[in-house]
């Protein structure tokens, strides 16, 4: 039981990270169909503006905001590069294009800076602990959650509450009728893809926390978890990606710790395992959404 | 105030055309299924691009703006089929169609349009898609007035509604008539639509086949059988 409630702390903390990657994906999905391969990258491009600054000296303090601008202006970039040149081309276009700059962001970097692992450290407490009566307790799963609690609500707020949010989910709902109500294509567009890009660069934060490293293919990972975990949640809901991100954490975390001696290795090709069989049952994802199709 | 002289390529329905509204005028464009209406519509809202010819509204040529300049330039179209955003609220619906205009002219928009929509007020948070055929067409009608249009379009506004509702929108189109509204309004229902109208273009396969007051043309009977294909009732 103790173990279980432990599991359950640890697989909630990574499902926060994933859970945010997950919903920067399924932002961008809304608003454009395109299922974004690349938004891995952003993590990749942040992890080496993160190990050029450690190495002038500076602080985690100091580099984790710096990341999420990163991000933020990389997801910008990518999308004025090349998702502005294939809007309103079909899905499989867009989600090929994804996959280009996936592949290329690491050309560039193997080419530039070279395919070795580049570390950096990481910060002090991550590997701190607290007892809170027999459990253990993570500091760095406590941040994350708590991190990740405050940017969902906020970005509940912006969508709730703002102009800028109420266009999104209107172009989200029908982009023409949106485009009639004078909604900027451009400016909604690239509004999605610096939420997205924020999203993406808190979850890097911690995702470059944990891993101390960062490789041309440490976009692949984050990638494969943002894109799962909003496709478990059902692809276009904004709730379902934050539910398959988190469950997807803690079916990780749990199958690792509970799986009999050899097995917990399998713990990924039992997770695709399952996903398989939620597919079968509920093609649509957790959470299933009805939208107009898309001219 | 609006003026179209356009030729479109050869797969879309229309042709050769020229269409002008003048202020304050309501106009009808009436003619049977597959004449072109809804694409004429289209193009003076910026939707699809003429192939060649020109929009003028209000003495500037507008010809190719994007639906969103077009909406700031001073024309909304209530598109077919309503469109209403089903997931938001109605008064979230209308704040989207009052994206354009500042925050404080919004609000007191948006009691204007409690004012003269009585049924929206009382569904105020109310998700629209839980609204009925005839509720949901006049949001979609409230959603475009957000926007103060000088012009404003309707296509098939009636489209789809129980014979008391197609009372009720063309109620609606008489008052907003009364209030010196600008409107070019595109339907099926030709005999309603005349009835309303100061003037009317009849339009079938993509050709202007005749022009005139409402009351002129109601008495036309040839163009009825002829080429609106006796949806006259």
């Amino acid at each position: 039981m103790t173990e279980l409630v432990q599991n359950l702390i640890d697989g909630l903390g990574r499902g926060s990270i994933y859970a945010l990657l997950a919903l920067g994906v399924a932002v961008v999905f809304g608003v454009m169909h395109l299922l974004n391969f690349a938004h891995g990258e952003l993590i990749t491009v942040s992890g080496y503006v993160a190990y050029a600054l450690f190495n002038q000296g500076w602080s985690w303090f100091l580099v984790a905001p710096l990341i999420v601008v990163v991000a933020i202006i990389t997801s910008l970039v990518i999308e004025r590069l090349a998702f502005s040149l294939v809007r309103g081309a079909s899905d499989f276009t867009l989600v090929l294009t994804s996959f280009g700059i996936h592949f290329l962001v690491s050309a560039i970097f193997i080419m530039s800076v070279g395919a070795r692992v580049k570390t950096f450290s990481e910060p002090g407490w991550i590997a701190n602990t607290f007892a809170v009566g027999p459990i253990n307790v993570e500091v760095f799963d406590v941040v994350v959650i708590g991190v990740t609690i405050v940017t969902l609500l906020a970005t509940v707020v912006i969508l709730q509450k703002t102009m800028f949010g109420l266009a999104l989910r209107a172009a989200a709902a029908d982009f023409d009728t949106a485009r009639l109500m004078g909604i900027d294509s451009n400016k909604v567009i690239r509004g999605a893809f610096a939420l997205s890009g924020a999203l993406a660069g808190i979850a890097g934060v911690f995702w470059l926390m944990r891993a101390g490293n960062t490789a041309p293919s440490s976009g692949i990972s984050p990638m494969i978890k943002a894109v799962l975990a909003a496709l478990i949640g059902g692809l276009g809901s904004l709730k379902g990606a934050v539910i398959g991100g988190l469950a997807l954490g803690v079916a990780e975390v749990v199958l690792r710790s509970q799986l009999p001696g050899e097995a917990a290795a399998l713990t990924e090709a039992v997770v695709f395992a399952m996903i398989a069989l939620l597919f079968i049952f509920r093609p649509q994802g957790i959470i299933s959404v009805s939208h107009a199709e898309r001219v | 105030m609006l003026g179209l002289t356009t030729k479109y390529g050869s797969i879309s329905a229309v042709r050769d055309v020229s269409l002008s509204v003048g202020e304050g005028e309501v106009v009808g464009l009436i003619g049977p299924n597959g004449a072109g209406k809804t694409t004429m519509l289209g193009t003076i809202a910026g939707l699809l691009e003429p192939t060649s010819g020109t929009v003028r509204f209000e003495g500037n040529d507008v010809s190719g703006y994007s639906p969103d300049k077009m909406l700031k330039a001073g024309l909304a179209l209530v598109p077919e089929h309503r469109r209403i955003f089903t997931d938001l609220t109605v008064v979230e619906n209308l704040k989207v169609g009052g994206i354009t205009v500042g925050s404080a002219e919004r609000s007191s928009l948006l009691d204007e349009m409690a004012d003269l929509f009585p049924v929206l007020r009382e569904k105020w948070d109310t998700p629209a898609g839980y609204l009925s055929g005839g509720e949901a067409q006049q949001l979609a009608i409230a959603r475009a007035l957000m926007s103060k249009p000088r012009l404003l379009m309707m296509d098939e506004p009636s489209l789809g509604l129980a014979p008391v509702l197609v009372d009720l929108v063309f109620e609606l189109i008489q008052s907003l008539r009364d209030q010196g509204r600008t409107l070019l309004i595109v339907e099926q229902n030709a005999t309603r639509m005349l009835q309303v109208a100061d003037r009317a273009y009849v339009l079938r396969s993509g050709e202007m086949v005749a022009e005139g007051s409402g009351t002129e043309l109601l008495e036309r009977s040839d163009l009825f059988d002829t080429f609106v294909g006796g949806t006259s009732s």
